[in-house]
């Protein structure tokens, strides 16, 4: 049951694993980044002015060791943050852990980290270690709720005044999304320090969202609104909805027209994206079709093994990893291209071995065909699963194929837009081998008129078994492509199948073009149809709807014209 | 007239063989049950009544698709569609008749509408209470639907390879559907934990024993209904359409209906198995739907040999039984198994067992059968139907010289 349940839910885009794989390749990029805030700031800190600061800042965290209770460790605490140094802020944040002491002995504060008896101190300011002490000669400097806030505050002004921008980006939005009338001071004083444009912006609008939530007078609000309504997406709607919601007058006027500009927008955006992810889900059709396109329509065989095709690609993709994994980590990056002519060997011997020991014999019979592919099929899952289990395989993604970039409120995974262009260059690939080489020719031959074809000298059964080698061949790099946005596991082909045997009918069978019109309308429509049906009626939606057109045209949307009598 | 020709000897006398041994079976199994003592070495456990009945489900499911593929050549795979509508419409009233039985006890609501939160029953529940509208249901919606689907598609000529992807997908889609838990079918976990049936215990020994009858002599009269159809004039015609549809329409036929009667009465029969299968396994649920599970069907069809009556049901017991004893004894080998036999029933046994025994056994006997009926000057009986199967596919214009397919040399 819990096989057959995910049926549904397989067909739809895999975004899930996506979305991993996008935020880790984020995780890495903002570890890059900090990493070289962090050597800019140790490089300044070293530098000339720096010393003179951190003398200054040393003697007000001195102070901590005289504050005798919680309303002078407060004034301290401010004291520090009005400094504005970056610097302050580890002894700050170890103050809210608990982990600032005072040595008895010299009433000097540092930073403790406990470890058994003795805790380990460290400069308050620098980090470097300077020494043990133990428990007894230390004392913690004590912190209640009050001053945790005080330093919260105090913190999330200092990340504005922050070294690195996607730390003061990051603040920006934390800023806007919690909006708070406390927040304007720092921020207008921070707009006015900053120099990057970007970020400058960011700040105005969270200006403006705090601005929104205090009681400045109407005219700040009305402009607050006008540049929040300029940001346009869904923060600023859900925002503008609840200044809307708790306003009256002309505030609240706008407020609703300036959502409703951005609801327009959004709109637009919507259209866009639902746009970009059917050309997605076209191009995996696409990729998994168009091997179908060329046995299914050039040679008229039905090959219901083509998804397990797919699957032996995905397969070869994951032993090609596990063996660079193992023996040349440094190459992990090149797997994919590794992998594919491996697939394509694979999978074409296969369909080779397929052609030539089963499907020879049956020519002229497309239903016993269907039939002995279909067993064929069986078989292949079935030893899969026996070498490699019932269980999906980890299948990584290179790291120019992981992380998204942004156009406008859409984001654009690297992984979809590679695998559209890759599918697109498998489509060109291939038409050039129709329509420009000898043995495009030849095939074209034979399925135009094949007796014809073999008076004229061309080796027709060789042309066959190289033909389906081909479009195996093909579903195993298709396979490759896949491995990459969806499970790896032995019923990954049984997903595709049905899809792939309907974008080939829909298009017209025998025409390559065909295929790729219908794998890309079909994708569009289907992601068109999902937000107001939802996915599963929507998938419902489109077999009928191809059900439907093929009995207007039988012979799909490019029709092969021939002067046969039809059946 | 059709008694009469039933009940002369020949061609037909296989027909009459497989009716009596499955009306034998529908009296001796239930008493072998209930009737002997379980110490007795001619008990029959209760287990295998139940597994029996389910398989002559199947092999009933098998002769209706071997009505359309093997004597007309439509080849559906969709048949499973039929068998599970049936099934679901059988087991809306066995979900009826659990009433107030059920885990939350709710008089009015089957325990999954409560669990989903349902207010009321929706409207195409209404009426199941009774066995007489759930029954006519049983023949009518896959009637129904495979009438709508065949007038679609075989008006517009929707032929060979092209028809049996789109059954396919059919089946596909009501299998995304009846997934979906607002469709008021149960969703994933179908329809289950049935109680009675016309006011007996379905678990009750004798019910099942009741069950198995009813399956074998609905099986029996399937054959008979289908040798009566295949034997008459009209049979000629589903024949001629499966061997060369463009000269039966050349010839003044509408091919798409004779297609369409074909495929209508096929289904119905595909949903009275649905509906006997459902209270002797006990559950139903969209898995039924799994286009897997429709050409599995066409795997038994083929393997007892299509365009024959008795093979079908032959293939379909046996590919079951194989299959029970594989699960048991081998279950990882038993997809090799299914696809092996796939890959060899076609290539080498294109006509299955009942037409390769046909031809080991009758290939003298046949030819001597016809120089008498030369001699006397009569028409031999309906021609062995295993001689046209090979052609079956042939349907020209289906590869006709510019079609796609690939054509061997002649």
């Amino acid at each position: 049951m819990a096989k057959t349940a995910k049926r549904p839910g397989e067909f739809l885009l895999q975004s899930a694993r996506t979305q991993n794989s996008n935020s880790s390749g984020i995780a890495e990029r903002m570890i890059l980044l900090r990493a070289l805030g962090l050597m800019l700031l140790f490089l300044l800190a070293n530098l000339l002015p720096a010393n003179a600061a951190e003398a200054d800042l040393r003697a007000i965290i001195a102070k901590f060791a005289a504050a005798a209770n919680f309303s002078a460790t407060e004034t301290v605490v401010r004291e520090l943050a009005a400094t504005g140094d970056p610097l302050v802020e580890r002894p700050l944040a170890a103050l809210a852990e608990g982990d600032l002491y005072v040595r008895k002995a010299d009433s000097l504060v540092f930073v403790g980290r406990e470890g058994g008896d003795s805790v380990e101190l460290l400069d308050p300011l620098s980090g470097e270690k300077s020494g043990e002490a133990a428990k007894g000669d230390i004392t913690k400097i004590k912190v209640n709720n009050t001053l945790r806030r005080v330093i919260r505050d105090a913190l999330g002004t200092l990340t504005l005044r922050a070294k690195d921008p996607a730390v003061r980006i990051a603040a920006a939005a934390t800023m806007f999304k919690t909006p708070d009338a406390a927040n304007i001071e720092p921020l207008d004083a921070a707009i006015a320090a900053e120099t990057d444009a970007n970020v400058k912006a960011l700040f105005e609008q969270a200006r403006a969202a705090s601005v929104l939530v205090s009681d400045r007078p109407e005219a700040d609000k009305l402009a607050a609104i006008s540049l929040i309504g300029a940001r346009g997406d869904r923060d600023a709607l859900s925002l503008l909805t609840s200044v809307e919601a708790n306003s009256q007058g002309a505030v609240k006027d706008a407020a609703t027209a300036a959502s409703g500009n951005i609801n327009s927008t959004l709109a637009f955006w919507d259209a866009g994206q639902n746009i970009w992810y059917g050309i997605s889900l076209g191009s995996v059709l696409l990729l998994a079709a168009i091997g179908l396109a060329i046995t299914f329509g050039v040679m008229g065989v039905i090959n219901m093994a083509h998804g397990e095709m797919v699957m032996l690609g995905a397969y070869t993709t994951f032993v090609v990893q596990e063996v660079i994994r193992n023996s040349f980590p440094g190459l992990f990056d090149w797997s994919l291209v590794i992998a594919l002519p491996l697939a394509f060997l694979v999978a074409a011997l296969v369909g080779l071995a397929i052609e030539r020991g089963v499907i020879r014999f049956l020519y002229g019979r497309p239903l016993e065909t269907l039939l002995a592919t279909w067993g064929v099929s069986l078989i292949l899952q079935q030893a899969v699963r026996t070498i490699f289990g019932p269980t999906n395989q980890e299948v990584g993604n290179p790291s120019w194929m992981s992380g998204s970039f942004d156009v406008g409120q859409l984001a654009i995974t690297w992984n979809r837009l590679w695998i559209l262009v890759f599918s697109l260059c498998v489509f060109a690939l291939l038409l050039y081998v129709m329509k420009r080489t000898p043995w495009g020719l030849q095939m074209r031959a034979v399925t135009a008129n094949r007796r014809m074809a073999a008076s004229m000298g061309i080796k027709t059964p060789w042309v066959d078994a190289l033909t389906f080698a081909l479009g195996s061949g093909i579903a195993g790099i298709a396979g490759v492509a896949l491995s990459q946005i969806d499970n790896v596991s032995p019923n990954l082909g049984r997903g595709y199948i049905i899809d792939s045997f309907m974008v080939v009918v829909f298009g017209g069978v025998g025409n390559l073009w065909g295929t790729l019109v219908g794998a890309f309308s079909l994708g569009i429509v289907n992601k068109f149809l999902e937000p107001y049906a939802g996915a599963v009626l929507g998938k419902i939606v489109v077999l009928v709807l191809i059900i439907l057109f093929i009995q207007k045209r039988p012979r799909g949307l490019f029709a092969l014209k021939g002067r046969a009598v039809e059946a | 007239m059709i008694t009469g020709r039933f009940f002369a000897a020949g061609a037909d006398r296989r027909i009459a063989i497989t009716i009596f041994i499955l009306l034998a079976a529908a009296i001796i199994v239930p008493l072998l049950n209930l009737a002997v003592s379980p110490a007795s070495a001619f008990y029959v456990p209760s287990y295998i009544v139940a597994l029996t009945g389910k398989y002559l489900c199947y092999a009933l499911l098998a002769l209706a698709l071997d009505l359309v593929w093997g004597y007309c050549g439509i080849l559906s795979l969709g048949h499973g569609a039929f068998f599970a509508l049936g099934g679901y419409a059988m087991g809306m009233y066995l979900m009826r008749q659990i009433g107030s039985r059920g885990v939350y006890g709710n008089p009015l609501l089957p325990d999954f509408m409560v669990f989903l939160n349902y207010k009321e029953l929706p409207w195409f529940w209404y009426g199941f209470d009774h066995f007489w509208f759930a029954a006519i249901m049983v023949l009518a919606v896959p009637g129904l639907l495979a009438f709508v689907f065949g007038w679609f598609a075989f008006r517009s000529r929707v032929t060979g390879v092209y028809l049996s992807i789109i059954t396919q997908a059919m089946t596909y889609a009501l299998l995304l559907a009846f997934f979906r838990n607002d469709m008021g079918f149960g969703g994933n976990n179908g329809l289950t934990d049935f109680k009675d049936i016309l006011g007996f215990n379905v678990q009750a020994d004798a019910t099942r024993s009741a069950l198995f009858a009813a399956s074998a002599v609905t099986l029996a009269l399937a054959v008979f209904v289908t040798w009566a159809i295949v034997g008459s004039k009209y049979g000629k015609l589903l024949m001629a359409v499966r061997d060369a549809e463009s000269r039966t329409r050349f010839l003044g036929w509408r091919a798409e209906n004779v297609k369409l009667f074909a495929f209508t009465v096929s289904a119905v029969m595909a949903g009275i198995a649905g509906a006997l299968y459902v209270p002797q396994v006990g559950i139903i649920n969209p898995g039924e739907f799994e286009p897997s599970n429709s050409i599995e069907v066409v795997v038994w069809a083929a393997v007892g040999g299509r365009g024959t009556i008795v093979g079908p049901i032959i293939g379909a017991l046996l590919v079951n039984a194989g299959k029970s004893w594989f699960t048991g004894v081998l279950p990882e080998f038993w997809l090799f198994a299914l696809g092996g036999l796939f890959v060899a029933v076609t290539l080498f046994l294109p006509k299955g067992i009942v037409g390769m025994w046909d031809a080991w056994r009758g290939n003298a006997r046949a030819l001597r059968a016809a120089s008498i009926a030369e001699e006397a000057g009569t028409d031999p009986d309906v021609p062995a139907p295993p001689k046209i199967v090979r052609s079956a596919a042939r349907t020209p214009g289906e590869w006709s010289t510019s079609g796609p397919e690939p054509q061997p040399a002649e």
